[in-house]
């Protein structure tokens, strides 16, 4: 067999795998966090008091990070630029899952190049930040630098693509439709676009494994989205539902 | 007992990040439950020979059980946005009292025993194996957390320290490796009915005591009758209202009060504990025999309505779990909240101008709110948000002159705990109590410094109880603490506009 067949054997069949862990360990987590019961109500104040607001307040969490805000203004400000810039960078790269590419896509590419250059400097003023105040730094531990250290190099062998080796563009949309359209095609031999897959294949597959999983289960924290009526609304606790049960 | 060292914090005024000292407080500990404790419980009397597996095995169980441990043990990313919220962290300086590093105790054994990547990598992805070492780390470190719930609300996904370190000491339960204070309590509950451990006569002549003793003092004559069937209001309340010190001048209050509304109302022999330590080890099955016996004393008295004396941990487990644990409360009257805060009730009667209250009665003082944290964080009162909050405050304000808020970042849901709720109200523990109480403190010496606050009012018994015991260990009087329905005791006018 010759190198490059082989090469994208191998790659071709890296990417469907780590899609499937990532897939199935997140659907598994999520299924975990949902079936689980809730004995008791436990919403930490400002609850909402009607199943209404619920929605209102995890939106607040989830967009604005309201909760972290209150906390601390350093980490919120860095939280929000990190997790911006890694989702524009993310939805950037829809242009390569896409034939034709969406226009809303394309309008993004301009502003995607921006938080790219954003994103790794987000990850070094996080570092510097769980570094340099001791409770944190006290806290941190390898999984904390490991996870910093992923994104960042993933970050930085994609700005050095976009402006140093510069991959034949036409070969890597192709590779990556060709794994969206389930007809593998050849993956470029770019030593740095390589090593971006490796990394990337990397995080989705630490991704259920880990603290990363906070991105989900936000949805299932018991006291945010439970809502402050238990005097009006009996909340009966699913393994013991009756007294003396 | 041997004397415990005790070293009391300088107050400034404003708490600021302390400089860390590690190991600070490792070695305060609470005392070990005794046999006969835990075996009343349902727990073993002693360590198990099988602990290791058992306490697995129980965390395993728990993690079923219970969404929040489930979700909160995977997602916390320590971003640190907690690490400065806990007052026993910024009055020990001890890392390990940080909620975050609270809460690793618990995780790296979850990781290490029960997920994927800690059995696979172990220490690389901070995951540690059972020791003795850990279990005694649990022992000190989770009886040095109150279950105040301040860093849930600053913490990105709502994760609730408490909820952690109730599973942790539901594992050390059902391993043999209990609590004294705690179990010790409990234990009385069942056998007597009461965390003080009174039984009815008793609590009967403390009754009449005290009934002279508002007569002597007041003047008035007010009933405090107990076990009086058919009676329109039955008031649960903690049992130090009937003994300690404030606490019983707020139960002559809720007895004038009463009175003013002309309302029929009894205390219960058998309900006779507002209280429920089930909580504080986290075990649903001991919180609810304990919440039972509220139920039977409905089904004896048979009211029209429930009403809930001032006691903070006991108003979480009223409001926010009696529906789920002994509910639905068919037999009460529908038009009225089920349970009914004592302060709702009185709000309630003052709005409507039922109670003649003479502020000056109160000129002594400068008046301050402590919010208690299971009233501000766990619970509500009245219909609208943020009800717990404004309900006592507009009280206070009918009833003096003078009243002014602590800092805004420590009341309300920002609020403070005292340093002794959570079932770490107990003298080996004093020196984390006096320290867990000064940011607290500080708030209360800013208002003191700055607008002579002298009264510090508050709706719980605990908190009552650990605030006269450290006030005077920062110079303060132990006089200065005291309930809201002290004030209405001291304020109300008896008389005159007797029913409504």
């Amino acid at each position: 067999m010759e190198p490059s067949v082989l090469l994208t054997l191998v790659f071709t069949a890296m990417a469907y795998g780590a899609i499937a862990v990532f897939v199935a360990g997140v659907a598994a987590k999520l299924y975990r966090y949902k079936t689980t019961p809730s004995p008791l109500r436990i919403p930490t104040t400002p609850a909402p008091i009607s199943p209404i607001g619920v929605p209102f307040r995890i939106f607040g969490d989830v967009v604005f990070f309201n909760s972290l805000f209150k906390g601390n203004k350093w980490t919120w400000i860095g939280g929000i630029v990190f997790h911006y810039a890694f989702l524009m960078v993310v939805l950037r790269h829809l242009r390569y899952f896409f034939y034709p590419e969406p226009g809303w896509v394309m309008s993004l590419q301009a502003a995607g190049i921006y938080a790219g250059i954003l994103l790794p400097l987000a990850v070094l003023y996080l570092l510097m930040r769980r570094t340099s105040v001791d409770r944190t730094m006290f806290v941190s531990s390898l999984a904390d630098y490991f996870v910093l250290a992923l994104i960042f190099c993933i970050a930085v062998t994609g700005l050095l693509m976009k402006y140093y080796v510069r991959p034949f563009m036409v070969d890597v949309k192709g590779f990556v439709y060709g794994l969206v359209t389930l007809n593998p095609s050849a993956v470029p031999f770019e030593p740095v676009f390589l090593l971006h897959l490796l990394l990337v294949f990397t995080l989705l597959v630490y991704f259920p494994f880990s603290k990363l999983m906070h991105s989900g289960g936000i949805f299932f924290s018991p006291t945010r989205n439970q809502c402050d009526n238990p005097r009006e609304k009996r909340h009966i606790n699913p393994w013991s539902p009756n007294l003396g049960a | 007992m041997a004397k415990v060292k005790v070293e009391v914090p300088v107050l400034t005024g404003s708490t600021v990040f302390p400089v860390m000292k590690e190991g600070a407080t490792s070695g305060i500990k609470s005392h070990l439950a005794k046999e006969k404790d835990m075996v009343a419980l349902g727990f073993p009397g002693a360590l198990l020979p099988d602990w290791k597996e058992r306490a697995v095995e129980r965390m395993a169980e728990l993690l079923k059980k219970y969404k929040s441990l489930q979700v909160y043990l995977d997602i916390c990313v320590k971003c640190g946005s907690c690490t400065d919220k806990c007052q026993f962290y910024l009055g020990t300086k001890d890392p390990r009292n940080m909620p975050v590093a609270r809460q690793e105790l618990l995780r790296k054994v979850y990781r290490r025993y029960l997920t994927v990547s800690g059995k696979v990598l172990g220490p690389l992805v901070d995951a540690e194996d059972l020791t003795m070492e850990t279990l005694d780390e649990w022992h000190t470190y989770f009886y040095q957390c109150s279950e105040c719930r301040r860093c849930s609300v600053y913490c990105p996904y709502g994760i609730d320290t408490a909820e952690i370190t109730m599973a942790a000491r539901e594992i050390l339960d059902a391993i043999g490796y209990g609590q004294k204070y705690i179990t010790e309590i409990i234990h009385k509950v069942y056998t007597i009915g009461n965390n003080l451990g009174m039984p009815g006569p008793a609590i009967q002549s403390t009754l009449d005591f005290i009934v002279e003793d508002i007569k002597d003092t007041t003047g008035a004559e007010v009933e405090l009758p107990m076990d009086v069937v058919g009676a329109d209001v039955l008031l649960v309340t903690p049992s130090a209202d009937f003994f300690a010190s404030p606490h019983v001048e707020s139960l002559a209050g809720y007895a004038k009060v009463f009175k003013q509304a002309g309302l029929s109302w009894t205390l219960s022999s058998h309900a006779s504990e507002a209280g429920n330590f089930g909580m504080f080890i986290g075990n649903f099955e001991v919180m609810r025999n304990v919440a039972k016996r509220i139920r039977e004393g409905i089904e004896i008295i048979k009211p029209k309505r429930l009403v809930h004396g001032e006691c903070g941990h006991a108003w979480r487990i009223a409001y926010s779990f009696w529906n789920t644990l002994i509910g639905p409360f068919d037999s009460l009257d529908p038009n009225y909240p089920a349970p009914q805060h004592i302060c709702e009730f009185t709000h309630d009667l003052i709005k409507r101008g039922a109670l003649k209250l003479d502020k000056t009665a109160n000129d002594d003082f400068v008046v301050t709110f402590h919010d208690s944290c299971n009233v501000a964080r766990g619970a509500r009162m009245g219909n609208m948000k943020g009800g717990q909050f404004v309900i006592p405050r507009e009280i206070i304000k009918a009833t003096c002159n003078k009243f002014v808020d602590m800092a805004p970042n420590t009341i309300h849901e920002h609020t403070f705990c005292c340093g002794g709720g959570g079932g770490i109200l107990t003298d080996e523990l004093i020196d984390v109590r006096i320290k867990g109480a000064m940011p607290r403190m500080n708030a209360y010496k800013a208002i003191k410094d700055s607008h002579g606050a002298n009264f510090f009012a508050l709706i719980c018994a605990i908190c009552k109880a650990q605030m006269t015991k450290v006030f005077p260990y920062y110079g303060y009087e132990m006089e200065e603490v005291g309930g809201v329905h002290q004030l209405v005791n001291r304020a109300i006018v008896m008389g005159g506009k007797e029913g409504i």
